[in-house]
């Protein structure tokens, strides 16, 4: 390479773009700026919407039909890109400039072979013969960590398992030895364990190579286990620039530190220093406020200041390139703790409402694509047994394929179980599939789904879709006193009266979640199931929904099940947790035990895996290999024998051929494991603050 | 009188149009007023496509509401000295009256006869559309949501139906002796094949209006029990009307020919539907809503009715929209090969196939109601693509 | 995949059966019997003359009886014989086959490579003024049926009052409006109009369906990766989007068969062309119970041949869900 470290591999100056609709024109960057030099990864971290993914097409020009830079420069090791002709662009495209994106299966050929797809690089640009860029793929697989790399080749991506296939697409990068790599969301749609591995990766080959990284992510703590320096964006604008160790520890503008407060870090508690969410809803990038854009949410808004001109950006003195565009920085009081919300006592768990015992459901699944091949049994869930308590919230945990789903379908009757009991509130229901039950066991078990967009009925009111449930489990005695009960029901979630007469389509995410969570509790259930409440929600809009789930729980002294991967937000919610792998339930206590040791394999690669923005946290590094095996053809012995870094400390073949029983280690605290009461004794925590 | 020349021909044509321009006028004035109030139909004063769409349907939706305003002649008029006479033809003491588009072989007036024709297709192919998407509804819903064997039944039934050669079916259906031969006889009623064809699936939108109101209403009879009331009555006294000929105030009829005809368009198309909503039921039935439906204990035809089939409705809309198009080609189909309703109807199948017996010498015959046909079908077609591009901007 | 073969066989022979008996039982309707009687003997029968005759030819033994005899037949090669042609007919059918299949192979050369070049050519840009120009084409060429296509054609080209032929030439037609002598040689003059008529609405079908398919591959993630790649344009197209793309439309091409048996009638009887649809009629308009039997059989293995090709041509075309 011939730059010297001072001309940067990337600058982007002054940059708009802007949509072209039959609307008019949507702005979504605006004023952006930013540079990566060599060597160097930059985070740009922010909510969706922000325009975080615009800037990353804007480099590769690649905006669309619509999509059109309206001002700046994008400058790359100083030729600017905007001025390129459409061969000119080609040459960069795949060959100095690579990209990653999100969804990797989805961004591979499915009707071409693997290798096909990686010999392309090298031959459009290099000129390679076949032979050289076969030669040169095996080599890249190889160096992606890829086991068997000639069958990889041969391959097509659907026979490949999602970390396999995101490991192809950097391979797929890096065919050409890039300067500049970029990577959109790279790990959102992988597993925990899996995505702690492709991390370890980038990073490796990022030293390695020598190569840049714009690191596109909505997860600060994804950024600090990755980058050096980070751009924070809020509705079109950067509004934060500088290090990692300046933004996290010295921010300067009132939206990262409201985005730090409403992540669970640890030393967050529900009760002691609960989440402070952000205020309000992301400005719609027509509605954009006059003065700063976040103004009308920001707790240090000044009227007549912040909304009477754009605000420019300012440096921040004494850091290294630090800036931030607030007009405020230097008056407010950065150390100052959030407005303390009221401590509330921690509640006291009643008698046990929900209890599963030796729980076990297996589906029957037809062999193949055509249904010809010999039926196959896939153990869903394997002797699962837990209780919950009145008030008491139960969090279970695990990555795809645990059985986690599986689980909650069993407890509101979507499915029947294969064998065992799940008694609720004294009434053995696991036989009894919903059609089947009666009112008032349909109304003490409700669940809050996943997917905002998909939760709501789009063809109906939201007030009809409340309504209609307060009619099913019977509230009320006339239209109208169900009309009044669903007001309050707007009202205890938060949301406007006025809302009864939308459709879901006018709502946002978090909004419409908040309806989720309304139908949910217009029974008044003894049991809610959440279901990844607020994992599709944006980082701001996740703290105000947890809260509120956790207050209305509160008040009704609900038990709720909280099916997540995230433990982050389980260590915080949490009153005991659960660990699933593979149908199994591989540890269980309460949420202190669990999260410290004596823990299973398993729970410990998890808490390892999982990143946490906080820049005094030591974790401790386990990284797995490989990916979770299919439930489908599970390994024999124990469930998670394929992957475990401690297999070795178990003598003899134990863990190949005998499942572990579930060890009590005390006050209830279970753990599935071979390992000896020494070894598990003996293990670190996993996270310590430094 | 001089014949007309082609210039005159045209604007003679755009004159006896004049209600339908009126009308025309009128009602896209007044949606495009109201555009913003009136969902997908007024989105789709922003589509180019789909507006020269709404417009040629519309043309011959006024047509056939306007005919007697439009037609100079009566369908069956002849004027023997006009046999075969070429477009612009005036017509001997009459006034001033042309045959715009010439005569037909047996002396009456093309331009007239084409006008004329536009009646019996736009009853019957919307009609026969909606009862064969009733039917594929409430057979495709259930087939699509509880899959299994009932999936496995209804589904053989219905390639069976689609496997059998369509023209075959016609010609062996289509007859003016299985029209009218008793086959069964039902409480002293003799019922034919194509009336126990029609039992059947005449039925359909009776469940149809029922099922729907009996889940919405399910738990409060006080709101229920009217309006079950109103659609029985109505209903029962249609579905009697026209599949026995049996109402007692003599009022809804249909002549035994159309009844056969159409009960043979719905039979065909419904299995073609029945499938589209197979499909889109099992895509939507995985969604979240169905499930928190299924979790608050809702009965099975309530999801399929009321949380499925409102989320189906925009592809359902647009192949509704070319479906009738097809089902026009079919009902020129039959016409074509002679199976229409009478012989001497104007329907445009038949006079094409009428006047193709002279087509190398006389081709003005059969070129207006082809060309009539065309526009029509066209029309729907590019409705149906105007929606689509409509709908899936949402 | 021997299994899905078989399965699909299976129920192959299954709707064969089924079908066959529904012809059965409609050819055998009391009015269709008697109108058989009075074409085959004398139309002025009375109605003891016409149950003499239905007893005497053994038309009054039970349906179903009737119908295993035919069955049997059948499995024994034997179809019966045309009571309208009196011929066997296996000849019949055998013969009128071939000429039908002559005119299927020249309108499927005609059709398909054209349908899947306008499909391609719009959905590569979408919303482009090619793509505007060659959808239109397409909508206008699917709402044209045959009898309507087909006559417009006839006037244009071999009218000769009307149409194009009167200002080239100054006697006769510039192509022939029948093609009854296709039969015994097919010349450019007496089969481009049929073999146009037919492709012309299949054609525009096709073309919609590529061009659908063809523009959600081009909005794909995995074209976005080939760009920028550096992929150049007409290499995307060619190399990255075509197989995805014409997965759909091969399904629609093949179930396009069974939709092409009404326009091989309509055609045959419009250009009096003397194939399998022309014998369909001539054997439905005159109730001859045996060769329309036949007849439903050859629609109806068109039909399922076709349907089994496309399932199996799906799964080779697209290796997701080829058997593991």
């Amino acid at each position: 390479m011939t730059d010297t470290d001072d001309t940067p591999i990337l600058e982007i100056d002054k940059l708009s773009i802007s949509f072209f609709t039959q609307g008019g024109e949507i702005p979504a960057v605006m004023d952006f700026s930013c540079t990566v030099r060599p060597g160097e990864a930059l985070g740009l971290v922010g909510e969706s919407g922000c325009g975080k993914s615009t800037v990353a097409l804007g480099v590769m020009q690649d905006l669309g039909r619509n999509g059109r830079i309206t001002g700046g420069s994008i400058r790359f090791r100083g030729r600017d890109l905007t001025s390129l002709n459409a061969a000119e662009l080609r040459r960069i495209r795949g060959n100095e400039i690579a990209m990653i994106y999100q969804e990797p299966m989805a961004s591979l050929n499915p009707a071409m072979k693997i290798g096909r797809q990686l010999m392309e690089v090298p031959m459009i640009h290099q000129g390679a013969s076949a032979a050289e860029a076969r030669a040169l793929a095996l080599e890249v697989v190889e160096a992606v960590r890829l086991p068997d790399p000639e069958r990889m080749l041969r391959a097509y991506p659907h026979q490949l398992s999602g970390g396999q296939q995101q490991r192809i697409v950097i391979a797929m990068a890096l065919m050409s030895k890039p300067s500049l790599l970029i990577l959109d969301e790279p790990t959102t749609a992988l597993d925990v364990t899996v995505e702690a591995g492709i991390v370890e990766l980038v990073k490796d080959l990022g030293a390695r190579f020598g190569t840049s990284m714009l690191f596109i992510s909505h997860n600060l703590g994804l950024v600090l286990e990755t980058c050096d320096r980070l751009c924070v964006m809020y509705s079109g604008e950067a509004v934060e620039r500088g290090s990692i160790a300046d933004v996290f520890d010295r921010m300067r503008h009132p939206y990262t530190q409201g985005l730090f407060r409403s992540i669970p870090l640890p030393g967050a508690d529900k009760n002691a220093r609960p989440l402070v969410a952000i205020p309000g809803n992301f400005p719609l990038p027509h509605e954009r406020p006059p003065g700063c854009n976040f103004g009308p949410r920001c707790d240090y808004f000044q009227a007549g200041r912040c909304d009477a001109a754009p605000v420019p950006m300012a440096d921040v003195p004494g850091d290294d390139r630090h800036e931030t565009r607030c007009l405020r920085h230097d008056e407010i009081d950065w150390l100052a703790g959030p407005v303390a919300s009221a401590d509330t006592e921690p509640v006291t768990p009643g008698d046990v409402v929900l209890s599963v015992r030796e729980l076990r459901k297996y589906y029957e699944v037809a062999g193949s694509a055509f249904g010809t091949g010999e039926a196959r049994v896939v153990k869903a869930n394997e002797s699962v047994t837990l209780e919950a308590r009145e008030a008491e919230t139960l969090a279970i945990v695990g990555e795809s394929g645990c059985g986690k789903s599986t689980l909650a379908k069993l407890l509101l009757g979507l499915e029947t179980a294969t064998a065992g009991s799940i008694t609720l509130a004294g009434e053995e229901i696991q036989d009894i599939a919903v059609e089947a039950r009666d009112r008032g066991t349909v109304s003490s078990i409700q669940m809050v789904f996943q997917n905002p967009f998909d939760t709501l009925n789009p063809s109906h009111s939201v007030g009809a879709q409340i309504m209609r449930v307060l009619e099913l489990f019977g509230v009320g005695n006339s239209t109208a006193e169900r009309r009044e009960r669903m007001l309050e029901l707007l009202d205890m979630v938060k949301l406007p009266r006025a809302f009864a007469s939308r459709m879901p389509r006018q709502l946002s995410g978090g909004q419409k979640q908040r309806i989720g969570i309304a139908r949910a509790f217009a029974g008044t259930p003894k049991v809610v199931v959440a279901d990844e409440p607020v994992s599709a929600l944006d980082v701001s809009v996740q703290a105000a929904v947890t809260e509120l789930l956790t207050e209305i729980q509160r008040r009704n002294r609900t038990t709720m099940l909280f099916i997540s991967h995230d433990l982050s937000i389980v260590r915080y919610l949490a009153d005991r947790v659960m660990v699933m792998y593979l149908g199994h339930v591989v540890e269980i206590g309460t949420t202190d035990e669990v999260f410290s040791p004596p823990y299973h394999p398993y729970t410990e690669a998890l808490l390892s895996a999982v990143p946490i923005a906080d820049t005094s946290v030591v974790k401790k590094h386990v990284v797995l290999e490989g990916d979770i095996p299919s439930a489908m053809n599970p390994p024999p012995g124990c469930p998670f024998q394929t992957r475990c870094p401690r297999k070795a400390e178990v003598p003899g073949d134990r863990c190949e051929t005998e499942v572990p029983p579930l060890r009590d280690l005390g006050h209830g605290h279970g753990v599935k494991c071979h390992l000896s009461r020494e070894v598990l004794d003996g293990m670190e925590p996993v996270i310590r603050i430094a | 009188m001089e014949p007309l020349s082609w210039g005159g021909i045209l604007s003679g044509i755009l004159v006896a149009f004049w209600p339908v321009w009126a009308g025309l006028a009128v009602i896209f004035a007044g949606s495009y007023a109201a555009r913003r109030h009136l969902g997908l139909y007024g989105k789709l004063f922003s589509s180019p496509i789909g507006l020269i769409g709404l417009a040629l349907v519309l043309f011959w939706a006024l047509t056939a509401l306007f005919a007697p305003q439009i037609a100079p002649f009566a369908p069956l008029e002849q004027i023997a000295a006009l046999k075969n006479k070429v477009p612009g033809t005036p017509v001997p003491d009459s006034g001033g009256l042309y045959y715009l588009l010439g005569g037909d072989n047996l002396a009456r007036d093309v331009f007239s006869r084409m006008v004329w024709g536009s009646q019996s297709v736009l009853i019957i192919a919307p009609a026969a559309t909606l009862i064969a998407f009733m039917a594929g509804i409430i057979l495709g819903l259930p087939a699509g949501y509880f899959g299994g064997r009932l999936d496995t039944a209804l589904s053989f039934l219905a390639n069976l139906v689609l496997a059998f050669p369509v023209i075959l079916l016609f010609y062996l259906l289509v007859t003016p002796e299985i029209a009218r031969e008793p086959m069964v006889s039902l409480g002293g009623l003799g019922l034919s094949l194509p009336q126990m064809m029609a039992a059947v699936l005449f039925l359909f939108p009776l469940v149809f209006v029922v099922m729907l109101l009996r889940t919405r209403f399910g738990r409060r009879p006080a709101q229920l029990a009217p309006r079950l009331g109103l659609a029985l009555v109505v209903g029962l006294w249609a579905y009697f009307g026209l599949a026995f000929n049996a109402d007692p105030l003599g009022v809804l009829y249909m002549d035994p020919f159309l009844l056969n005809i159409f009960v043979s368009v719905v039979f065909v198309n419904s299995p073609t539907v029945f499938r589209i909503v197979r499909g889109l039921t099992m895509d939507i039935k995985t969604r979240d809503y169905v499930s928190a439906a299924q979790t608050r204990g809702e009965g099975p035809w309530y999801i399929m009715l009321w949380e499925i089939l409102p989320n189906a409705r925009g592809p359902l809309i647009v192949d509704f929209c070319l479906r009738i198009g097809y089902t026009t080609i079919l009902f020129g189909t039959l016409g074509f090969f002679g199976l229409g309703i009478s012989p001497e109807s104007p329907t445009w199948g038949m006079t094409i196939n009428e006047g193709r017996r002279l087509l190398s010498v006389y081709p003005h015959a059969a070129i207006a109601p082809a060309v009539a046909l065309m526009s029509l079908v066209l029309g729907l077609n590019l409705l149906a693509d105007g929606l689509r591009e409509q709908s899936l901007k949402d | 995949m021997l299994l899905f073969v078989l399965k699909r066989l299976g129920v192959m022979l299954l709707t064969a059966l089924c079908l066959t008996f529904v012809v059965f039982w409609l050819t055998n309707l009391e009015p269709n019997l008697e109108k058989l009687a009075k074409e085959q003997a004398n139309a002025r029968m009375t109605d003891e003359q016409v149950e003499s005759w239905l007893e005497g030819h053994g038309y009054r033994r039970p349906l179903l009886l009737r119908y295993g005899e035919w069955v049997g037949g059948v499995v024994q090669g034997d179809l019966g014989t045309s009571s309208v042609f009196r011929k066997p007919v296996a000849e019949i059918v055998g013969e009128r086959l071939g000429y039908t299949g002559w005119l299927m192979f020249w309108v499927m050369v005609v059709m398909v490579p054209s349908a899947l070049l306008i499909g391609v050519l719009a959905g590569m840009r979408e919303g482009s003024r090619t793509d505007r120009t060659l959808s239109t084409f397409s909508i206008a060429s699917t709402a044209t049926p045959e009898y309507v296509s087909g006559v417009i054609l006839v006037v244009l080209f071999a009218s000769s009052r009307g149409g194009l032929s009167p200002i080239f030439l100054e006697r006769g037609t510039l192509l022939k409006g029948v093609a009854t002598s296709a039969t015994d040689s097919i010349t450019f003059e007496n089969f481009a109009l049929p073999v146009a008529t037919m492709a012309l609405y299949g054609m525009g079908y096709i073309a919609r369906m590529t061009r659908a398919s063809m523009a959600e591959v081009m909005t794909a993630q995995y074209i976005r990766t080939a760009r920028l790649k550096g992929v150049s344009f007409p290499s995307i197209v060619i190399r990255h989007a075509l197989r995805n793309a014409l997965i759909a439309p091969f399904t629609v091409i093949m179930l396009q068969f069974p939709w092409l048996l009404t326009g091989v009638v309509i055609v045959e009887t419009l250009f009096n062309y003397k194939g399998f649809g022309w014998t369909l009629v001539q054997a439905a308009s005159n109730n001859d119970i045996e060769l329309l039997l036949s007849c439903s059989i050859v629609a109806v293995l068109v039909v399922l041949v076709t349907q089994l090709i496309s399932d199996v041509g799906y799964v080779w075309l697209n290796p997701r869900i080829r058997v593991r």
